[in-house]
């Protein structure tokens, strides 16, 4: 039987040996591998990349104290971006995953429309969810804007969801059932997550001192991306530092996230919050795009 | 004559789209066949599949034919000099026109011309200038670009093509894919490069590699697979909609058979048949008396499964899927219904128009009126405003959450959980009713009221912020919704008029827009889905179309008294009296006045006037009944008395008082008789 981690590793060397950098995860709060600078600030602009990477994605408010076992506040994907999306990539995409043992000869492999959106990031795409024997395991999206952003060179996501994948290949119903390794199980590795964060999120969090939080962060990201704009001296300009900028935009979507489980955020008052991560997440792209020209 | 094979190699396109691609495709590709002069005799046809669109033509001519064309140059007496001698004018035409100076002839107009032999071009040449926008020109919904901004857009990235006329390539590119004559076969199951050299060819050779082509094939394959999966009584629960997308979701179908829990029948079967067939896209199997049975049919795009790997994929996935339908079950019971009216404070039905708090306030208070309205019992009236007051409660459980498409339905089987009145929980249940064409109206009287309710509550909140329908804009759904209404009104027999619907919808500054709007939305009806003849509308309406029920009935009167002898004259003289009084200043103008009897003619007039008074009575006392194909029958019976007095008296006599006289008694017959319908607008023959 493939472990989780055989599958983790297995599907790294498959896209490592199609170029891709092996990228650790990032190191703060996202609610999707999407909103990672690899990806988000990456598919901006002109220069090629490809990169591979486990993000845990945290959703607060699909937490269900461990109890569910097909929902979990953190869950991991595994995402690949490819930039610019080779021809071949659908074939590509499929040999990954009989790289971890997936006989497509004997199994239902459709691709189904699903175009994928990013409200709070300005993002969108075309594409598909995979459909494996009627399971959804991967989203595949060629991205078509990015922080309000029309991409030059057109990148494709893939974005395992690794729990799936593996409860599927390992014949189990519960998530908390898969084998991470030969001798310990991802409830052994993950429950406790589940539990604290699911009463963090939904019982305990302090929604004023969020609420708080929240303002600092935009109002850090808004300084610093501001500033960057007074910016005229083109050295300047190429050393300033937008990826901590970029930082705030992330915890202030996080932190939304957060009052939004909480149950502390009214409808109206939902969409203008969107709005202004968005707002953020967009100046924040507009902004690198100029960086990166001044980087030359 | 040869054969043009067409074949645009897609990434999955979304099955929806597949078949008005085709469409457009044909239409495309025809368009400029006929432009070219291309067109004649030519037969076409379309096939798809999920990665590929597909056209073949047959008898296509391999070019065009040659024309004979007439240059025209300047004046001769310019063209040349006074000594014959041409002149650099003329010379500058000959050059222009590719000839010498002899081949040059004058016309009658005293001008050059020359006679020159245009050679058709040859159809691949034209083909391979014009196929990128053919097949570029494609409408999809919502596209896309893959070789970067500047890119062709598609509805997913093009990865091959194959065009060939008679087997030889038309040359061509699209985003860096060339043309040439090779195909692919199924992703798993079949091979790449493989080359082609015609349909028939093409289509062999598709076969052998697990593409059936043809989606009527898929079809046929998937109907009979799939009913010799069920055995012992058991059968296929139809659904045409499944069925089509399945067969524009896979290359090579084959349906297996899949298996779950019976403790699971105990759920809802709403519940289970929408995730059977929506989320998961199974066909259902139910026993011979139509009731759900443990088992399920998935299709999957490959050639079978020897070792039940995908059934059991497709078993657990299902299994997952019921069990979140039992757990949103039973956390959606901790809250009933009622305890949830006030949760809907935070549900938002419109940013413009408020949340659904309000508008199941506005609905309890509508539903109330329209109940008094029809002078419905008390307890109808109370069960239509409490299943008013919950009808958008579900809105809030976790059940509707999942699964959207369930609401109302949801309200409706929780509502009976919880033990509200039956007729209280079918209204909520129905109330979405009719969402489509072919769905029927809500079962019930007081369901039929909140249907209508809620669909005008939405009508006149929309009409009221301005943000009515417009050419094929129409995305909140509007003339659905004005339509159903049209439909409960008719077919659940509501005799409610349009302009009472418009008071309670609160349409504020746009009640005469809505107005307009119901009229529309009827006229539709009464034509296209009852299939009126539209002269037979128009008349109906142009009389009154006040009480959409009553329109229906007077149509109804009208279509089956047409076809009596007297009925198409006597509309023709009715024409003629309202042309008559149109000329002489208008209907109304002597409508008001009263006829004087002692200026009457004895013979015709006075016969017609005795035959109007007598039937006018009998008339509106049908009428008042209801029986309105009796009272046009009676009024029908007019006819000879109506064409004596047209072919004895002479309507604008020389005396003035007599002439009007005779006016104000032809206004009096026309509006007497025009209640029903105004027959002017019938037009016979």
């Amino acid at each position: 039987m493939q472990t989780y981690q055989d599958i983790i590793l297995k599907l790294k060397s498959f896209w490592a040996a199609q170029d891709a950098v092996i990228q650790e995860p990032f190191d703060m709060e996202v609610g999707a591998g999407t909103m990672c600078p690899e990806t988000f600030l990456r598919v901006l602009g002109p220069k090629p990349y490809r990169t591979v990477y486990v993000q845990p994605s945290r959703r607060p408010a699909d937490g269900r104290y461990g109890e569910n076992p097909n929902r979990l506040y953190k869950h991991m994907q595994l995402q690949v971006i490819l930039k610019p999306s080779p021809d071949d990539i659908v074939e590509l995409y499929m040999r990954s995953l009989e790289a971890i043992g997936i006989d497509l000869r004997r199994h239902d492999f459709k691709l189904e429309e699903d175009n994928w959106e990013a409200p709070t990031l300005g993002a969108w795409g075309i594409g598909w969810q995979v459909m494996l024997d009627g399971l959804e395991i991967t989203q595949f999206t060629y991205f078509q804007q990015c922080g309000g952003i029309d991409l030059d060179l057109v990148p494709v996501e893939l974005t395992y969801g690794l729990e799936r994948l593996t409860a599927f290949l390992q014949n189990v119903d519960s998530m908390y059932d898969i084998q991470w390794n030969d001798t310990w199980t991802y409830r052994d590795v993950r429950l406790l997550d589940e539990q604290q964060y699911s009463v963090y999120n939904f019982e305990k969090a302090d929604v004023s001192a969020i609420r708080k939080a929240f303002e600092i962060h935009e109002a850090e990201s808004r300084r610093l991306v501001g500033e960057y704009q007074t910016v005229e001296d083109t050295a300047e300009s190429a050393r300033f530092p937008l990826l901590p900028a970029y930082d705030q935009v992330l915890k202030c979507s996080h932190l939304f996230n957060t009052l939004d489980a909480r149950g502390a955020i009214s409808v109206a008052e939902r969409a203008a919050m969107i709005q202004r991560v968005r707002k953020l997440a967009v100046s924040l792209a507009a902004a690198w795009m100029d960086q990166q020209e001044a980087i030359g | 004559m040869a054969e043009f094979l067409l074949e645009i190699g897609v990434e999955e396109i979304p099955d929806w789209m597949i078949e008005p691609a085709c469409e457009h495709l044909k239409r495309n590709f025809l368009g400029v066949l006929t432009e070219t002069g291309l067109a004649e005799g030519v037969a076409c046809v379309t096939h798809a599949t999920p990665r590929r669109l597909v056209l073949a033509a047959q008898q296509v001519p391999e070019r065009q034919a040659d024309k004979e064309e007439v240059l025209k140059g300047p004046p001769r007496k310019i063209a040349f000099d006074a000594g014959g001698k041409p002149t650099k004018a003329g010379e500058g035409f000959a050059r222009r026109a590719g000839v010498a100076m002899t081949d040059i002839q004058v016309g009658i107009d005293d001008r050059l011309f020359v006679k020159r032999i245009m050679k058709g071009r040859g159809t691949l040449e034209i083909l391979g200038e014009a196929l990128p926008a053919v097949i570029l020109k494609i409408h999809f919904p919502k596209t896309m670009y893959w070789t970067g901004k500047s890119g062709p857009r598609f509805i997913r990235p093009i990865r091959w093509l194959v065009a060939l006329l008679d087997g030889r390539v038309v040359p061509f590119e699209i985003a860096g894919v060339a043309s040439g004559g090779s195909t692919q076969g199924h992703r798993r199951l079949g091979s790449v490069g493989i080359d082609v050299t015609s349909f028939a060819d093409y289509q062999d050779q598709l076969y052998e590699n697990y593409v059936l082509l043809s989606a009527p094939t898929r079809r046929e394959r998937i109907e009979k697979l799939a009913e010799e999966l069920v055995h012992d009584g058991l059968r296929v629960r139809k659904n045409d909609k499944l069925l089509k997308t399945l067969c524009y979701l896979t290359e090579y179908p084959t349906p297996i058979l899949g298996k779950f829990e019976e403790e699971f029948l105990d759920l809802p079967e709403e519940v289970l048949e929408t995730v059977m067939q929506h989320h998961q896209r199974y066909f259902a199997v139910e026993n011979a008396n139509g009731k759900l049975q443990p088992h399920f049919i998935a299709v999957a795009n490959l050639d079978g499964d020897p070792a039940g790997e995908i059934q059991r994929g497709h078993e657990r996935v299902l299994r997952a899927r019921f069990n979140d339908g039992r757990f949103f079950w039973e956390v959606d019971q901790k809250q009933k219904l009622s305890e949830r009216v006030e949760d809907l404070e935070g549900v938002v039905f419109h940013a413009k128009l408020g949340t659904y708090l309000a508008k199941s306030r506005r609905m309890i208070r509508i539903v109330g009126e329209i109940a008094s309205e029809l002078g419905v019992n008390d307890e109808t009236s109370r069960h239509a405003r409490r299943a008013a007051e919950l009808a958008k409660c579900d809105l809030t459980t976790a059940m509707v959450g999942e699964f959207p498409e369930l609401q109302g339905v949801i309200g409706g089987l929780y509502a009976t959980h919880q033990g509200e009145p039956r007729e209280v929980a079918d209204a909520i249940y129905d109330h979405y009713l009719p969402a489509g064409a072919e769905e029927e109206i809500p079962r019930g009287l007081a369901g039929r009221m909140v249907a209508i309710t809620d669909k005008l509550d939405t009508l006149g909140g929309f009409f009221a912020a301005g943000m009515m329908p417009s050419g094929s804009r129409d995305p909140f759904a509007l003339r659905r919704a004005a339509y159903g209404i049209i439909r409960i009104l008719i077919e659940g027999e509501l005799p409610l008029s349009v302009d009472r619907l418009c008071e309670l919808a609160g349409a504020g500054g746009h009640a005469g827009d809505l107005r307009t709007f119901f009229v529309d939305r009827l006229r539709y009806y009464l034509r296209e889905v009852r299939g009126y003849r539209y002269d037979e509308v128009n008349a109906v309406i142009g009389a009154s179309s006040e009480v959409p029920l009553d329109v229906r009935l007077r149509t109804e009167a009208i279509s089956r008294v047409r076809p009596t002898p007297d009925f198409e004259p006597l509309a023709v003289s009715f024409k003629r009296i309202e042309n008559i009084l149109r000329k002489a200043g208008g209907v109304e103008k002597y409508a008001v006045q009263t006829v004087a009897m002692d200026l009457l003619e004895e013979g015709s007039e006075a016969d017609l006037y005795r035959a109007v008074t007598a039937l006018s009575a009998q008339v509106s006392r049908r009428k008042r009944m209801g029986e309105y194909a009796a009272a046009l029958i009676a009024i029908a019976s007019l006819r000879p008395a109506v064409d004596r007095f047209f072919d004895d008296v002479l309507v604008m006599a020389e005396d003035e008082a007599v002439r009007n006289n005779r006016l104000v008694f032809l206004a009096h017959v026309l509006t007497e008789f025009s209640t029903i319908a105004d027959f002017g607008e019938i037009v016979s023959g």
